[in-house]
């Protein structure tokens, strides 16, 4: 083992193998929507659609919670602000129909600012407390969008918002069909690439955060929020950054979602969808970015490929003994308190939470005995 | 002892008073200290010396009474910006941040010091990359100093318990401070590792930096401070030079009990 992983550091520093891999995966995610088509269909093209969109929520929230360690129940909330600010604005419910490059930053920038309205009222609350009032907000914003269409009807209440311009790049619009080089691109792939750039961008923008004066200032908030204070940081402005950007990362996704789908409703912001979220992150490894990517991909793939339960039974027993609707989110569920169980620290936790978890209480109690 | 400088007072606390519900914490303390000196705050435990660190330091605001620092007015203002104003502090209860490493600690002491916000950490720009390599050199220089730069990529809670009080005087250095306040520095300390603390904090105050220090050992306070105050029941009942104040009749009641005064 001690070999092996010897082996393994020397070969993770071998540039032209970082080079290789490297080409090698974007090779496979580039291929990876034709692939899926031929191999099992074109929803799971859509699927691979939703995974990305989700990692981008995951990573949007890890900011907050990996990063900062301010448990947020209510990121949804932010989600849903980017997703109805982009059909409202480009929809024929109010006739306008503004530009996608337009609309992407600006609604970053609106979710940004309800990103700094729910952290300016928690900065004095820690953990559980913290939680539930991000709860809260989180509902607020939904039976808001849900009530919002009396007396002026803003937000077509639980009908929702139909109709939502499909997202146009320039003259190209991601809702068509366009052949390149003898390549087919239904609008589903289409959708998939700009996801794709937009969740590496994502990615990149994390990656830059975390090794930085802000990204350790967060750190180190999370740690020991008093000794933070004392060294100069400004604990409340680093807060609220770390909100307010987590926020835009959800204000972004949920553009792309109301684009994607076509039609916004509150049902899909529930406070399931927070933990869903919440769950990527925890289960992928909290503040390790390949971790919460995995933990994103995993908790899309898995209650959709848990779907074929029902097929499998028949070629199994020759009959559906168990309905899969409900064998589904068993299995789901007990996949989830298994991994829970056997790796607390996440699938793929960083370095740095490992430690935390494994030296547990006796760091603590070794440093403030 | 009091350097040349001394006449100035960098800090000066007037009349400090700090109640916790019904308990008198503090009680009009004054205290007033020199540019360079090192300043030794002693007395028996629950005197309220932490107290008055914390309200030093921003972490409680006092009831009443002001606190003026370098010629500006201290009291009430919040923890980041006492240390922006140059006051750093380390913790009875050594409070580091337990899993980041020890350089990364220090680094973040130098925050305060330096000001790269979100588009120059995306974008890295040249002016990003010089200060992130001149806060991370500066960083390894400190750790340098207190002498535990070989344990620089180790997480701090792995420490030895002599070097995290170390780390935590480096991270407290790294805010660049005028006053130095350090709560207990040699508790858990055999008598080596006193020794090596006695060495650096005279290496500190050589520097430039004041010191404000709360200590239990005796010979450590007597041997090091210029000036001690004595606090009991929150109320200061003597200052002056440590000998003298060490057979102040009131000190010793405080220490020993009113029967053998």
């Amino acid at each position: 083992m001690y070999l092996f992983s010897e082996r393994w550091q020397k070969l993770r520093r071998d540039p032209r193998l970082v080079w290789a891999a490297t080409i090698a995966l974007a090779l496979l995610l580039v291929a990876l929507p034709f692939v899926t088509d031929w191999a099992v269909g074109r929803t799971w093209v859509r699927i691979a659609a939703f995974v990305l969109l989700y990692i981008m929520l995951a990573l949007g929230l890890n900011i907050v919670v990996g990063y900062a360690g301010l448990l947020d129940l209510g990121y949804v909330a932010f989600f849903a602000v980017g997703a109805y600010f982009y059909a409202l604005l480009a929809s024929p419910h109010f006739d306008l129909h503004l530009p996608f490059w337009l609309l992407l930053p600006a609604g970053a920038a609106f979710a940004c600012v309800f990103g700094v309205l729910l952290g300016a009222p928690t900065l004095r609350l820690r953990g559980d407390y913290l939680a539930i009032v991000t709860l809260g907000f989180g509902e607020i914003i939904r039976i808001f969008l849900l009530n919002l269409n009396a007396p002026i009807n803003i937000t077509n209440g639980p009908q929702g918002v139909n109709l939502i311009d499909p997202i146009r790049l320039g003259g190209l619009s991601l809702a068509q069909t366009h052949t390149v080089l003898g390549f087919t691109f239904p609008a589903v792939y289409n959708y998939y690439y700009l996801f794709l750039a937009l969740a590496f961008a994502v990615i990149f923008v994390s990656v830059r955060l975390e090794d930085s004066r802000i990204g350790r200032a967060w750190a180190a908030i999370r740690e020991d929020e008093v000794a933070a204070a004392a060294m100069g940081i400004n604990t409340r402005d680093v807060k609220l950054l770390a909100f307010a950007m987590g926020a835009s990362f959800g204000g972004v996704s949920g553009g792309l979602f109301a684009g994607f789908q076509g039609f916004v409703s509150p049902e899909s912001f529930t406070i399931l969808e927070s933990i869903m979220i919440l769950c990527m992150v925890v289960l992928g490894g909290m503040g390790h970015i390949p971790g919460v990517v995995l933990g994103a991909v995993l908790l899309v793939v898995l209650p959709e490929a848990l779907r074929y339960l029902g097929p499998l039974q028949q070629v199994l027993f020759g009959r559906v003994l168990a309905d899969p609707a409900d064998l589904r989110l068993l299995v789901f569920g007990l996949a989830l308190i298994l991994v829970m169980l056997l790796r607390p620290s996440g699938l793929w936790p960083s370095a740095l939470r490992r430690r935390e978890l494994a030296a547990g209480g006796g760091a603590a109690a070794d440093g403030r005995a | 002892m009091i350097p040349p400088t001394g006449n100035a007072a960098l800090l000066e606390a007037l009349a400090i008073s700090k109640r916790f519900g019904g308990l008198s914490a503090l009680a009009e303390v004054s205290l007033s200290i020199a540019r360079g000196e090192i300043f030794g705050l002693i007395g028996p435990n629950g005197a309220g010396k932490t107290t008055l660190f914390n309200v030093l330091t921003g972490l409680y605001a006092p009831d009443a009474g002001e606190f003026t620092f370098d010629g500006e007015r201290l009291t009430g203002m919040k923890p980041y910006r006492v240390a922006a104003c140059g006051i750093a502090r380390t913790f009875q209860n050594i409070r580091l941040f337990a899993n980041m490493s020890a350089l990364e600690n220090v680094m973040v002491g130098r925050h305060v010091r330096t000001r790269a916000g979100v588009p120059g950490a995306v974008l890295r720009s040249a002016a990003t990359r010089a200060e992130e390599r001149e806060i991370a050199s500066r960083a390894y220089e400190l750790l340098d100093y207190v002498g535990i730069a070989g344990r620089a990529a180790q997480p701090a809670y792995g420490l030895a318990y002599g070097d995290q009080r170390r780390l935590e005087i480096a991270r407290a250095l790294a805010t660049e401070p005028k006053l130095l306040a350090l709560d207990e520095p040699a508790a858990g300390m055999n008598a080596t590792e006193r020794a090596e603390l006695k060495r650096l904090l005279e290496r500190i105050r050589a520097s430039g930096v004041t010191l404000l220090l709360i200590e239990h050992d005796v010979r450590l306070v007597m041997g090091l401070c210029d000036r001690v105050a004595v606090l009991d029941y929150g109320r200061k009942i003597a200052e002056g030079a440590p000998l003298a104040v060490q057979h102040d009749p009131a000190v010793i009641e405080a220490y020993l009990g009113g029967a053998l005064a």
